[in-house]
């Protein structure tokens, strides 16, 4: 069989930035970024089923600031990817699809995020006493 | 005009010969884990830096317990199916297409027992 040169789709760098093109990647990003994030949750859970002592470490090193940066990070994750998985479910459904809307749920979705996050470690902050 | 067969047309599998299976089960899964991921992420928050007993105790609840491990089992599956998409969007050597979605399955499954096991033994310890 001979192979034709086919038309190939221009890529991505021709086209205008748009934000809806950095929220749509981020989606991917933040995925892949919880999946790991998902792995350091089993071992928190493995450390709490072995016993006192490695738990105590796990915490401890989770608690440092490399580890709290790590923490703060997935948090956004977490709370970016359920947004905008949301946002996704909307437009399952067919509902969000004008470029208005479209543009509005995105930044819904961004400052949610933030909120999101930020409640979170202020409850951990206001657990912790200080 | 379809070029489809009848036949086809009413199985409606597909090139991929699996149909929606794929893309609607990233759907469910994700719908279960919109309350579920908000109750655990605050839970931990509210946990913080807890010490051995306040952790272990929280997690041996039954409620608790058997809701992390519907979350464990949503979300393994959750980011089995869309690490999968990505494997197959951005590697196009066939062979390393195919080793690594096998190993992601199985990376995905070992720790995904590994998850739920942990949270049965704290609960039922």
């Amino acid at each position: 069989m001979t192979q034709r040169a086919r038309p190939l789709s221009p890529h991505l760098q021709v086209y205008r930035f748009q934000w809806p093109m950095l929220l749509s990647i981020t989606h991917r990003f933040t995925g892949v970024g919880l999946a790991g994030g998902a792995i350091v949750l089993v071992w928190w859970l493995i450390a709490l089923a072995i016993g006192p002592e490695y738990f105590a470490y796990t915490q401890a090193l989770l608690g440092s600031w490399v580890g709290r940066l790590l923490l703060l990070g997935w948090t956004w994750a977490t709370f970016y990817h359920l947004c905008n998985g949301i946002r996704h479910l909307c437009w399952d459904g067919g509902w969000g699809f004008e470029l208005p809307t479209a543009r509005a749920t995105g930044l819904l979705v961004a400052v949610m995020s933030v909120v999101l996050t930020l409640a979170a470690w202020l409850i951990a902050y206001a657990v912790r006493g200080g | 005009m379809s070029e489809r067969t009848p036949l086809a047309r009413a199985r409606g599998l597909g090139a991929a010969h699996g149909g929606t299976h794929h893309w609607w089960i990233q759907r469910a899964t994700s719908i279960v884990m919109v309350p579920l991921v908000l109750w655990f992420a605050f839970s931990l928050a509210a946990l913080g830096p807890a010490d051995y007993a306040t952790a272990s105790a929280w997690m041996a609840h039954p409620v608790n317990a058997v809701l992390a491990l519907v979350l464990i089992a949503a979300m393994f599956h959750h980011l089995h199916l869309g690490l999968e998409v990505i494997i197959e969007d951005y590697i196009h050597s066939r062979w390393i297409k195919f080793a690594t979605l096998i190993l992601q399955k199985f990376a995905t499954v070992i720790f995904g027992f590994g998850a739920a096991f942990a949270v049965l033994k704290i609960a039922l310890s």
